[in-house]
């Protein structure tokens, strides 16, 4: 099974990001639980959301406490939040950053795997707007390889209609942009 | 002929739509609801629904739940197949509602998104809400999980409206928890759906050429016995409630039962769970069999009308039960569900001892992990004799 969580502000589509990988997951053929951090979420506050995604049904009705993999869409919240704290020590960051490798590194102290996307200027170039949730998703992509990304077409045209093709271009392009560096002891 | 004829189709979606689309497939006609908090996406979906033809029923958004159930008992009066869903404050201002429409016989169906209850202001989840409306007179189901929430809302309508029946039918899921995620599960057909759920043929029904009076007044000398058919039909609903299970396990393989077990066999030990706690309790279950630990898991789905014998049955062999509420009954003997599983074995000559574990309220996680806490904990009250009547569990003093 592999556990994701999804740091973001309110208003930044963490929770969507969630519902069309668990649906894409679904699509082919797999579990998955897509949920977000329940609560009176406000635009701008921090917000998570959790993934599970299986080849078995999922019963674990609780929040990931140890997650294989987490995903940070705005990076304004790792020194609120130390989402990297509890991650597994295989486990892997995602991070919208425009920095590269070893400044994120030296930044924030991160470890562990490490996957990079400039998501903001990506979401500003093809989509006019910087909201990166979809961007992002293309990122976790590259990481983990945990669905195809052709099975995000679907549940993209399903939540956007008109604008899901831009959402499917930005995803794309930051799957090819996106780099992963190994861990670092 | 294949167990489970039913073609399945494999969806992903959030439970609560789901909810919707259940109660799409059982063609409901009426449905009246408050469209604002604490309600859920079912009844929004299903006002969608409704607002685009994609099902033929009369939607009626009320200014509170109080008028949502009256509007409901109206409806369902005039003979529609009548759905309603509601949660937390919204259940307790229905409160004294819900007793007119079993007092009628009315089948309404509502789906519960189980959540906690002000003050302090909660959103979250526990089942102080369905509690504080134990005696309501209505069937009362829990579900674990999305597929499940599916089942029973289709499933509900078909216990509800049998001419042996006749009573209104709630089906508790948890709110967040299961209401608010998304998962994978299967729908049948609406073929499959229609074969199972033939419309609502009422007994008796509001319509002015041939005036009845219903819900009338009642003097002394009659109260008592009309309480007494009210509890026999809710009592007789058990062989009824079964039968519509069974059949539904040959459609879909599926089947249910009023007390569920889980790895049970030579378990000396059992936790008694209800609802979305169950599924977690598995997973520690197993983790504590993996080590030799010989636990095992009860749950039940039926609360109303209660499973004495099938209860009884299940536990009779084991030395200790840990009872896990997700309420707490304040000021009295700790959790409803313990209070009721007690009676229920006091008779027995032999029968396990119980302790009761209050969890998960509020919204508070509950991992696997406390499970194992739990069974620490309560192997050693069990010693050492219980040194409470019950115990909050993980509370900060």
């Amino acid at each position: 099974m592999l556990e994701i969580r999804f740091h973001g502000r309110g208003g930044q589509g963490a929770v969507t990001s969630v519902e069309l990988l668990a649906l894409a997951a679904i699509h082919e053929g797999k579990f998955a639980q897509g949920f977000p951090s329940f609560g009176p979420e406000r635009r701008g506050a921090p917000v998570l959301a959790f993934l599970r995604i299986n080849d078995r049904p999922i019963r674990l009705r609780c929040k990931i406490a140890h997650p294989d993999v987490v995903l940070i869409l705005d990076p304004s919240l790792i020194r609120i939040q130390k989402p990297a704290a509890d991650l597994k020590p295989e486990g892997i960051i995602v991070l919208n950053s425009p920095k590269d490798p070893a400044e994120v590194r030296r930044e924030f102290g991160f470890t562990h795997r490490l996957a990079l996307v400039d998501a903001n200027t990506i979401a500003r170039e093809i989509l006019g707007v910087p909201i990166t949730n979809t961007t992002m998703l293309g990122a976790l992509l590259k990481a983990t390889g945990v669905v195809r990304v052709e099975s995000l077409e679907e549940p993209l045209k399903e939540r956007f209609g008109p604008l899901a093709v831009k959402n499917f271009n930005a995803l794309k392009t930051a799957y090819e942009r996106t780099v992963v560096e190994e861990a670092r002891s | 002929m294949s167990a489970h004829p039913a073609k399945a189709q494999r969806v992903g979606m959030e439970v609560s739509i789901a909810v919707s689309h259940a109660v799409q497939m059982a063609r409901a006609e009426a449905i009246a609801a408050y469209p604002i908090t604490p309600q859920t996406h079912i009844v929004e979906h299903l006002s969608s629904l409704v607002a685009n033809g994609e099902l033929e029923a009369e939607f009626i958004n009320v200014e509170s739940e109080h008028s949502a159930l009256s509007a409901c008992i109206g409806m369902s009066a005039a003979g529609a197949r009548t759905f309603t869903a509601t949660s937390s404050q919204g259940l307790a201002l229905m409160h004294e509602i819900l007793f007119i429409a079993s007092g009628m016989r009315l089948p309404i169906v509502m789906v519960v998104a189980n959540r906690a209850l002000s003050a302090p202001l909660s959103i979250w989840n526990d089942h102080s809400d369905i509690m504080g409306a134990r005696d309501i007179g209505w069937i009362q189901v829990f579900v674990k999980n999305g597929q499940e929430a599916y089942d029973h809302t289709i499933m509900a309508f078909k216990i509800a409206e049998h001419p042996e029946v006749l009573l209104p039918t709630i089906v508790n899921l948890d709110g967040f928890i299961l209401s608010h995620v998304v998962e994978a599960l299967e729908f049948i057909g609406q073929e499959e759906v229609d074969g199972f759920l033939p419309p609502y043929q009422p007994r008796y029904r509001l319509d002015p050429k041939k005036p009845v009076t219903m819900g009338a007044f009642a003097m002394p000398e009659i109260y008592t016995e009309v309480k007494f058919a009210h509890q026999v039909a809710l009592t007789n609903s058990a062989r009824h409630i079964l039968e519509v299970w069974e059949e539904w396990a040959g459609l879909t393989g599926r089947r249910y039962r009023p007390v569920e077990t889980y790895l049970t066999e030579d378990a000396r030990v059992l936790f008694l769970t209800m609802g979305s706690l169950t599924e977690v309790a598995e997973v520690a279950v197993e983790e504590m069999r993996a080590k030799g630990v010989p636990v095992g898991l009860v749950s039940l789905r039926l609360w109303r009308p209660f499973p004495f014998e099938a209860l009884r049955e299940a536990v009779k062999e084991a030395e200790l039960l840990i009872v896990c509420d997700r309420a707490l009954s304040p000021g009295g003997p700790g959790g409803p569900v313990h209070s009721e599983v007690r009676t229920c074995l006091y008779p027995l000559e032999t029968r396990p001892a119980t302790v009761n574990y209050i969890i998960g309220l509020g919204g508070r996680d509950v991992p696997p992990e406390a499970f194992h806490d739990i069974l620490a904990q309560a192997q050693k009250e069990q010693e050492s004799g219980p040194s409470g009547e019950f115990f909050l569990y993980g509370v900060r003093g």
